[in-house]
């Protein structure tokens, strides 16, 4: 039994049957999944949930699908790490590392999304599913569409991290690089869903896709212990993920399963490419594209089709939008290695630097609980780190070349 | 008056246009040929241009030769029959 209404615009508030559609055909906004929460409740529980799967799939009642799951088994139920070391190192009480560079199969949290989509696709009868990608999307699509049995056309700006090129590769899509940057595969992709008829995850399977993301922000309320964070720190590419994790909280806070304390949002992008946060420190709804020139290439996304409704939910919550240059990106990276044992992709550098900032600027307190959000793993990205290490000169396998090297280490070395 | 200058529609927008793939309207900017075609299907400019007004839908972006005209000059952006204007709908993705 599902629980799914209908999809409705987000602006007009106009109804539509469960389809494949992107948007409003009157106003063009985006279409969202309604849900009967009347009759979840005293259904939906804490209980209920805890009874399910070790899963993005336990929390199957708020997603919108129909029938079973057709894909993403082991996705989601990533882990969510109390940030010790790093708090300390960072002078806070209470942090929390929502972990999705440990996600299943894929490495990032675009798994979450890609599960929902690729069940609704074969739902709807799809036998093609595709995607415009920074990378992430890319390596997901094409291993669920492997797992599902269907065929898949991914496509991906020309200069993308190898790791990701391959790792999509190895799965069979048919990948499809494209001269530009995202913005420009984003633009291709829409001509591309008017003519096909293919599912594409992010355009006509959208409003599924994106609900698939609440379930990050579902599994923070959950491990947490049935609470919510007071402040939690988001990438913000094309603007997915953030609306969807605050959609998460206010699903669980209407349901009763966690008490409301009014929780703000905060949302992180690269200097090189940060149309939100500049809108948001000018104060301004609406924001300007940019052309993206960072490392972190997953959320190099310079014209956020969903930019609008951050801008809304961060201001709602009572949070800010904060960017990180390139050199701070890449220190946060180390620093959560070093602190926490995570190796996360740029844009969870990113993510971290500027939970950082917003923590020294005190626009985060430092006695609130706070959850910084990582969303992709580094060893996608490895080539970013060039540099970033001296070399390493090997030694003669003699214990006493190993001494040697050793003692020239500032390090004291108990032995024996 | 300047050459017609052809413009791709969406799929989404066909329906205000007779269905065409293409439309075209004079005009030696986008703004220009815009008003050239809001006057030819009106139903269409209300689309683009809601309530009557002069902010477009922020949901509607324009390319002329694959750049977003707020790269360029905004409506301002001159173009003549040989340039390539597109409307594309704004998606997400990532």
């Amino acid at each position: 039994m599902s629980y799914v209404k209908c999809l409705k615009a987000k602006e007009s508030g106009t109804e539509y049957p469960i389809e494949p559609r992107t948007i409003c055909d009157n106003d063009f906004s985006p279409v969202e999944v309604q849900y009967d929460y009347d009759a979840m409740r005293g259904k939906v529980t804490r209980e209920s949930i805890e009874a399910g799967p070790r899963s993005l799939w336990r929390y199957k009642d708020l997603l919108p699908i129909e029938g079973e799951p057709r894909a993403g088994f082991n996705s989601g139920w990533t882990p969510l790490i109390k940030a010790d070391r790093l708090a300390k190192k960072l002078g806070v009480d209470e942090l929390y590392i929502k972990d999705d560079s440990a996600n299943y199969p894929s490495y990032s949290y675009k798994d979450r999304v890609v599960s929902v989509a690729i069940t609704k696709a074969a739902e709807f009868g799809f036998d093609t599913v595709g995607c415009a990608s920074t990378g992430n999307l890319a390596h997901s699509v094409a291993a669920h569409a492997a797992t599902a049995g269907l065929k898949s056309y991914v496509m991906v700006p020309h200069d993308l991290e190898e790791g990701k090129i391959v790792g999509s590769r190895v799965f069979g899509p048919t990948l499809v690089k494209i001269k530009g940057n995202y913005d420009d595969v984003n633009r291709l992709c829409a001509q591309i869903a008017d003519r096909y008829g293919w599912a594409i995850v992010n355009v006509n399977l959208r409003p599924y896709y994106t609900e698939g993301a609440k379930t990050h922000g579902f599994e923070i309320a959950e491990q947490l212990g049935w609470r919510l964070p007071a402040h939690t720190v988001l990438p913000v590419a094309g603007g997915t993920i953030l609306p969807k994790v605050w959609k998460a909280y206010q699903e669980f806070i209407k349901l009763g399963l966690v008490p409301d304390n009014k929780p703000a949002m905060y949302g992180a992008q690269a200097a090189g490419c940060n149309p939100i946060a500049k809108a948001v420190a000018e104060g301004s709804e609406l924001f300007h594209p940019q052309k993206p020139d960072t490392i972190a290439k997953s959320i190099a996304i310079g014209n956020p089709a969903d930019g609008y409704y951050v801008i809304q939910h961060l201001k709602e919550s009572g949070g800010f939008a904060e960017s990180a240059t390139d050199p701070e990106i890449l220190a946060a990276v180390r620093l959560l290695a070093e602190t926490e044992g995570i190796f996360t992709e740029p844009a969870g550098g990113t993510t971290l630097a500027c939970a950082i900032k917003l923590i020294e600027s005190g626009r985060i307190p430092r006695d609130e609980p706070i959850c910084v959000c990582i969303t992709g793993n580094g060893l996608k990205t490895i080539e970013c780190m060039a540099g970033q290490f001296e070399e390493v000169e090997p030694i003669e396998a003699k214990i006493a070349a190993f001494d040697t090297l050793v003692a020239g280490q500032s390090q004291p070395v108990v032995v024996g | 008056m300047s050459a017609p200058v052809s413009v791709t529609v969406p799929a989404a927008l066909r329906p205000q246009v007779e269905g065409q793939e293409t439309v075209s309207a004079p005009g030696a900017t986008v703004g220009e040929v815009l008003c050239g075609l809001r006057e030819q299907y009106p139903a269409f400019g209300e689309k683009l241009f809601p309530n009557g007004g002069e902010q477009i839908n922020r949901s509607i972006n324009i390319y002329v030769n694959e750049e977003d005209i707020r790269f360029l000059d905004n409506f301002g952006t001159p173009v003549t029959d040989k340039d390539q204007v597109d409307i594309i709908l704004a998606i997400a993705g990532g």
